[in-house]
């Protein structure tokens, strides 16, 4: 047999079931991937014992015919989600002595499901980032890098670097304003943020809790339907959880999509628009349409604002949910003689740079005689930028859009940080999407001049993850990329 | 609304934050650049729109009133930086 951990997670699935290798055979597998590519950064921290165990309890499920839906299918986990007696940082100082006494909700669904945890992935700073570069345990190297060490995007960067280097054979990421999608466009992985509500947000480090979803990142389309199927479902403990059933998503794989509608935002094709993205796009209208989709000009009119929008109300929410790091209950503490300096010590220390000024932003425009002008402005826009979607979705089932505007760019690189709002325009084409709590998929399309991966956006109505699915498939039987 | 560097001062201590003096000025700078780019949203109408807050109109579920969950002092403690007679520690706060 090749190299096994190539397979894509249903290969994988039914060779265990075939018995051509067991899981701890496999798991060995991975953990071997993992100590020789250490200079990737892909994880925060590895458990290789616990995921022995694991497997071989897989075995002994597949020996007695108990197999469950990922019986044996090694995972890692975006390092934002609580796991059990297994070191949890959100990559911040702040947390990096933290063991959770729980579980969170969508890791319990893979466990339950027989899955096995490698350790958990490298992630920008309590998921605050596009680059991967804020987390506090270094940045991540992009496994597309040749000469120049690449960024693998962000802020799920070591997720996307982990199952492009095949340190995994799948990874949960979470998604705030593009954190699943645009590195696994970076990296030339699939990756889907659902709709929101469709994940427990229960035990995930909260960052923006009205926009924060969980997600799968995976090698092809049919991964992450099989993923996902696991994580998503309703939990009595969220209560922003939607209490829908969910349905067969990997049905949705290979259906004719002959006659499906598909938008393209005319807002979305600006005369700056990078060359190489501009033609794959047009490329994917194409294989679309020979496969009988119905292409549609939609319109999102107020796509300019979105982001200004997100980076008011997304800040906002994070100051609030970060004020709970303050050196009393758990993570670090700093010193202080008085309760106010040990908070303030706490928290300098504790917090990077990006973080600290996402919490200062979020407490200025929450703050008396600035809500209005800023975070109930922004509310206001969130709505309009809603409304649109929903007026578009009167003519189409589905919205394409490229993923990020450009491909992965390289680590420290200067023009990205001269400014953070260079960083910020990096999410163009997904933020908007998490303001208006919808589906969407990322898929990699092909590769640009450079030579790296470039993604597509395919984003659903409320609910229609299978939608996606069905279309995305299709896209990427047509685009026959190449992973590594 | 230009941002000077008293108002950062005021944000970061609201924010539990510290920022050295020399630093004020950059961070001024900084500020007003992101708010600048954020007051574009001035350029829509928007006083006939109901604010969003969240994307799920779903109406929040009730639960009976019953304890479901605790009974775990010793774990939880684990986690903290100080802890003294079953209890999180913290310097001094009444004279």
């Amino acid at each position: 047999m090749s190299d096994i951990t190539k397979l894509t997670i249903h290969e994988t699935l039914a060779a265990l079931k075939n018995k051509d290798f067991s899981a701890s055979e496999l798991t060995r597998a991975y953990l071997s991937n993992m100590e020789k590519s250490k200079h990737l950064n892909a994880y925060i921290t590895e458990c290789g014992e616990y995921a022995l165990e694991q497997a071989q309890e897989s075995d002994d499920n597949y020996l007695h015919g108990n197999n469950r839906k990922l019986e044996g299918i090694p995972l890692g986990i975006k390092d934002l989600f609580c796991t059990k007696n297994i070191r949890t940082t959100a990559a911040s100082h702040i947390l990096d002595n933290f063991i959770p006494p729980y579980e969170s909700t969508v890791t319990s669904n893979l466990l339950n499901d027989g899955a096995i945890f490698l350790g958990k992935l490298n992630l920008d700073e309590f998921a605050m980032g596009g680059s991967n570069e804020t987390s506090y345990f270094g940045p991540v190297i992009n496994p597309w890098s040749k000469n120049v060490e690449l960024v693998p995007g962000g802020s799920s960067g070591g997720s996307a670097a982990a199952v492009a280097a095949h340190l995994c054979a799948g990874a949960t990421g979470t998604d705030t304003g593009g954190s699943i999608r645009q590195p696994a466009a970076f990296c030339g992985c699939t990756g889907i943020k659902p709709t929101y509500g469709r994940c427990s947000r229960y035990g995930i480090v909260a960052f923006a809790s009205s926009l924060d979803q969980a997600g799968p990142i995976a090698q092809d389309v049919r991964d992450c339907a099989i993923l996902l199927q696991s994580m998503a479902g309703f939990d009595n403990k969220d209560s922003t959880s939607c209490d829908i059933a969910v349905p067969d998503y990997e049905k949705f794989i290979g259906k004719d999509i002959s006659g499906l509608k598909i938008g393209i935002p005319k807002e979305y094709r600006s005369e700056d628009l990078n060359e190489d993205v501009n033609k794959y796009w047009q490329m994917s209208v194409e294989l679309l349409q020979k496969r009988g989709a119905v292409i549609k000009e939609v319109s999102l009119p107020h796509t300019k604002y979105a982001l200004p929008t997100y980076y008011v109300l997304a800040p906002a929410e994070a100051s609030s949910n970060l004020a709970r790091y303050d050196g009393i209950r758990y993570g670090y503490r700093g010193e202080g003689e008085h309760l106010d300096n040990l908070y303030i010590n706490t928290r300098t220390t504790g917090f990077g740079k990006e973080v600290k000024r996402r919490i200062m932003i979020g407490t200025y425009v929450l703050s008396a005689g600035y809500y209005d002008a800023y975070y109930l402005k922004a509310q206001k826009m969130r709505r309009l930028i809603y409304n649109d979607f929903m007026d578009a979705f009167k003519d189409c089932d589905l919205i394409l859009t490229p993923t990020s505007p450009i491909t992965a760019f390289p680590i420290g690189d200067a023009h990205m940080l001269s400014n953070p709002i260079n960083m910020y325009l990096n999410d163009i084409y997904t933020v908007s999407v998490n303001l208006a709590g919808l589906p969407a998929l990322s898929l990699p399309i092909g590769l640009a001049q450079n030579g790296l991966p470039l993604g597509m956006q395919l984003i659903g109505k409320p609910f229609a993850e299978g939608t996606i699915f069905q279309a995305a498939s299709a896209l990427e039987e047509d685009a026959h990329f190449e992973r590594i | 609304m230009a941002i000077d560097n008293e108002m950062v001062r005021k944000i970061a201590f609201l924010s539990r934050l510290k920022i050295e003096d020399n630093k004020l000025e950059d961070a001024k700078d900084e500020f007003n650049k992101i708010f600048k780019w954020i007051e574009e949203l001035n350029e829509i109408d928007t006083s006939n729109v109901s604010p969003m807050a969240s994307a799920n109109d779903v109406s929040l579920k009730l639960r009976e009133d019953a304890v479901t969950d605790g009974n775990y002092k010793d774990e939880i403690l684990k986690n903290a930086p100080s802890a003294e007679y079953d209890y999180f520690a913290v310097p001094k706060v009444v004279e």
